[in-house]
């Protein structure tokens, strides 16, 4: 390590440091008090348990324990074929299902150079795209139901059946579609599916329009989330957030526009929101702009989905060649990537997979440090995690 | 029509990014030296760079502070010791399948151990992957890992590697020099062995067989001399259209 960079860096851990110190007041310290919130939460998606201690209602420290979810997937991937691993990894982000097969499906793709057939890529994106519009829409419902409102989370889980409908009529299944295949799809769509898609669609912008007037424009919300768990763009690019969460933070990136890898959303015309500010509400803000654009990119890819078969031709028996391969795409949660490795086997050698919610929830012993207990609970339903997509 | 439009696409940009892989590559070996070892640049898909075991540190602090690669996506490791327990380890139904392809091999000793892209000379590596989201650049950083299972950690450079390499540790036995929490992610305190590793057998497949043997269904063209049936398949979807 070089002097000049090492004292640097040394600097800039002393600035955020400081920074996240500055946060707690230490002139009131009197007796710490441990508050250990979960891991059983009503609110949270999953077991994630947070071992927080307090000076006064200040948090000194939070520490959040994992595990409880842990299902070794990284593992159960080396003994099972190619394709039967997207039965697994479905079960990664159980909210948007049909998004985590997608990446596994791409990477294993390009190890055996093949490429899927026009028609199976758009309707994949498409699939992709409404995953992300259910889950995004729950992931504020529920956050209005965290912060004590209990009416959106009823519409949200109202709504998302329109959604969710879609997908079972091509897929048959709700949440764990296993659609996806090495080559292309299991099936094509449905007679009538795009005309009852799009009719959908607008039931999806009406709904969003209708969450933003109920939650964004309630005082209570924004007072709760306005200057809430402020994360600058540094700490989040650092700390690998990605997603909502930074855009939130107003990093422009977006894996859907910068890296289209095997997906059609270079055909479509549509936005990468952000916004400056980092705060509770600004993450929120560009979850609800990020599912009405989903919208707009489902209506704009089914008006061109293009016709043919659906896979290519593939062998029956999959056996991926050797080598590396890592695709990343931007899921309903964030980046989510697979690298695989193959030794030309039946099976995959080893299969890391990178989840979005692992990232962004590494952050909170960083954000929580300093902040009032209300605003746990608003700061977290903010990085909206799913704790499947933790544990793996 | 979108078919060869992208088709068109990737034909156009798999040199150019190819250039940039290769400048960035220059760079690195410019900036670093001798900490790098192998490199390999796949065209229009990937750098991997290998360097060794002290330069794991100082690759990542050159990129994050000097080459404007914030973005911290993970860090993990592999094990490439060949599972000892050969095809045992392998699902019941993983044995049919490797039958009607022709390949009912006897349970094949460990081969040799082969490290992947970018070479190695030790069991275990670590890699992991930073990015440039200004200029929209990415590659994966290898190294390996010495008999003591020490490597420097991350997390001076990126904070974020705290996390993941408290998930190599527990799952690999490596431990990063200057890592001050080490604790178990998501294992018991008191948990024994190191689960990712390839001779840490999968008790669950080993004490009973697969389950899946009873819901494999008759698959159309079952019985072919070649395992390969790629025709009988799509004809169907491509009738169905």
């Amino acid at each position: 390590m070089t002097a000049t960079a090492g004292s640097e860096r040394e600097q800039l851990a002393y600035i955020a440091a400081k920074a996240a110190d500055s946060r707690v007041n230490v002139e009131l310290e009197t007796e710490g008090m441990t508050l250990n919130i979960g891991p059983q939460h009503p609110a949270t998606h999953g077991t994630l348990r947070i071992v927080a201690k307090l000076d006064g209602e200040q948090v000194i420290s939070a520490d959040p324990v994992m595990g409880y979810m842990h299902r070794g997937y990284e593992k159960l991937t080396e003994v099972r074929t190619y394709p039967q691993v997207t039965t697994l990894i479905n079960r990664i982000d159980w909210l948007g299902s049909f998004a985590n097969e997608v990446p596994f499906i791409l990477a294993a793709e390009k190890l055996m150079e093949v490429e899927a057939p026009p028609r199976a890529v758009w309707i994949r994106t498409i699939l992709f795209e409404m995953s992300r519009i259910a889950n995004n829409l729950l992931g504020l419902g529920d956050m209005a139901a965290q912060l004590g409102a209990v009416t959106p989370v009823f519409y949200a889980f109202r709504d998302r059946e329109y959604v969710l409908n879609q997908v079972e009529a091509v897929t048959g299944g709700r949440f764990h579609p296993n659609f996806d295949r090495i080559g292309g799809l299991k099936d094509d769509i449905p007679a009538g599916w795009i005309a009852s898609t799009k009719d959908s669609m607008i039931k999806m912008r009406q709904a969003a329009d209708e969450l933003e007037s109920l939650v964004f424009g309630n005082e209570i919300f924004t007072t709760r989330t306005r200057g809430i768990g402020i994360i600058p763009a540094e700490v989040a690019l650092e700390y690998g957030m990605s997603g909502s969460n930074l855009r939130g933070s107003g990093v422009d990136w977006d894996l859907r526009r910068d890296s289209p890898w095997g997906l059609a959303y270079d055909q479509a015309d549509w936005k990468v929101w952000t916004h400056p500010d980092g705060d509770s509400y600004s993450r929120a803000w560009v979850r609800l702009q990020e599912m009405r654009e989903g919208t707009y990119i489902v209506d704009q890819l089914l008006d061109s989905l293009p016709s043919g078969p659906v896979m290519a031709k593939v062998p029956r028996i999959i056996k991926v060649p050797e080598g590396e391969a890592w695709v990343e795409t931007e899921n309903p949660l964030g980046a989510m990537g697979y690298y695989i490795v193959s030794k030309g086997d039946l099976v995959p050698f080893r299969v890391k997979i990178r989840s979005a919610s692992f990232n962004n929830i590494a952050i909170v012993p960083w954000v929580l440090k300093g902040v009032y207990v209300p605003d746990i609970i608003s700061i977290l339903a903010s990085l909206y995690f799913i704790l499947g997509d933790i544990d793996r | 029509m979108a078919d060869t439009d992208t088709a068109t696409e990737e034909a156009e940009e798999a040199p150019a990014t190819d250039e940039a892989r290769e400048a960035l590559l220059a760079e690195l070996q410019e900036r670093l030296g001798d900490a790098i070892i192998d490199s390999l640049i796949k065209p229009g898909d990937e750098l991997w760079v290998r360097v060794s075991t002290e330069g794991w540190a100082e690759i990542a602090d050159v990129l994050r502070h000097a080459m404007n690669f914030l973005y911290f996506d993970f860090v993990s490791a592999i094990d490439w010791m060949p599972s000892p327990f050969g095809r045992e380890m392998d699902a019941e139904v993983d044995l049919v399948l490797a039958a009607a392809a022709g390949e009912a091999e006897e349970p094949e000793a460990p081969g040799e151990m082969e490290q992947g892209y970018a070479g190695g000379d030790t069991r275990f590596q670590v890699f992991g992957r930073v990015l440039d989201v200004t200029d929209l650049r990415g590659l994966i950083i290898k190294a390996d890992v010495p008999e003591s299972l020490e490597v420097p950690t991350w997390i001076t450079s990126y904070p974020g590697a705290v996390w993941h390499e408290r998930e190599v540790h527990e799952m690999y036995g490596i431990s990063f020099a200057g890592n001050p929490d080490m604790r178990n992610l998501y294992l018991p305190g008191d948990f024994e062995g190191y689960p990712l590793r390839k001779d840490f057998p999968l008790l669950a497949r080993r004490v009973k067989p697969w389950p899946g043997i009873v819901d494999v269904e008759g698959m159309p063209g079952d019985g072919d001399e070649e395992g390969v049936g790629d025709a009988s398949a799509t004809d169907e979807s491509e009738a169905a259209q």
